[in-house]
């Protein structure tokens, strides 16, 4: 069986090779822009149905975030906001007939864990100041320091560790489930991956959310 | 028993034992957030945002013995 940490290389562009993932990445970032410029090109007080759909998943993702981190969402709602619809449609990008999802690569979920664990940082120094935020370190003790310098890694690979082991193994049990029954039984399977995907999209971002609103000082963990 | 065996057996064991300590955990996460939606209807966001980051951190357990498993079967420093 094809290992799940492999690199399925499509084209070479140059000497970079060019996987699979990558091209199904810049499909899905495509169609959010694409679907974001048709929907707010003529942006008016009586949008169409395109605009009111963007503006209820826009404001329902502000009520969430400012329900976490008890403040003002304006500066985490770009970032937030662009990993939750990136997230959610490249774990949805499964049920189209001959995608993968990005997700279910190490690769992909290595770069969003990296963005978030830059991110908590940069949102932490930029809010608390550099003595304000190395402080928080030694908040609880300082003994623990050490401790506490290690989750800041392992949190966020586990965050990285979670999306891709729930969509590689979805994956992977709709292939033997394709191998052992044929073709009728793995529908439900897949509409489960559906449920699966849009509720890892969902943990991703609150966890996000959950560990910069500890950065910036609003929640406790 | 070769090394390609013993490394299969460990996987699944990894795997299965693995999971357990993060069911039962789960479990009881869900059935007090459960009754606390029982009793205070009110507050069913905050309980289940809570429960959601709370099955998350538990669920990590299982991860970890999910990633042993993968790398035993697929990058085994073992196997040549």
């Amino acid at each position: 069986m094809e290992s799940p940490f492999g690199f399925e290389t499509l084209f070479h562009l140059g000497p970079v090779p060019i996987s699979r993932a990558v091209v199904t990445t810049w499909g899905i970032m495509a169609a959010l822009v694409l679907i974001s410029w048709l929907g707010l090109r003529r942006a008016r007080p009586d949008g169409g149905p395109v605009q009111t759909v963007l503006e209820i998943l826009v404001g329902t993702i502000e009520d969430q975030i400012r329900a976490i981190l008890q403040r003002d969402p304006g500066p985490y709602l770009p970032l937030l906001g662009t990993l939750f619809l990136f997230v959610v449609s490249a774990n949805l990008s499964a049920i189209l007939p001959g995608v993968k999802a990005p997700t279910s690569r190490i690769e992909t979920p290595a770069a969003l864990g990296l963005i978030v664990f830059l991110s908590i940082h940069w949102f932490g120094l930029k809010v608390q100041g550099l003595g304000g935020y190395l402080g928080h370190f030694l908040k609880p003790n300082p003994f623990l320091l050490p401790l506490t310098l290690l989750s800041e890694f392992t949190r966020i690979l586990s965050l990285m560790v979670r999306l891709f082991g729930n969509m590689m193994s979805h994956e992977l049990i709709l292939a033997i489930l394709i191998y052992l029954a044929g073709f009728i039984l793995p529908v439900p399977f897949m509409l489960l991956g559906v449920l699966i995907g849009v509720i890892q999209a969902y943990i991703f971002t609150i966890l996000a959310t959950v560990y910069i609103g500890a950065a910036v000082g609003a929640v406790e963990t | 028993m070769t090394i390609e065996m013993i490394s299969v057996l460990c996987a699944a064991l990894a795997v299965a034992f693995g999971a357990i300590g993060p069911a039962l955990g789960e479990g009881r996460a869900l059935a007090a957030a459960m009754e606390a939606i029982a009793r205070q209807p009110d507050a069913s966001g905050t309980i289940s945002r809570t429960l959601f980051v709370g099955l998350a951190m538990i669920e990590t357990m299982a991860i970890y013995c999910l990633v042993i498993a993968l790398l035993l079967l697929y990058a085994n420093p073992f196997v040549k």
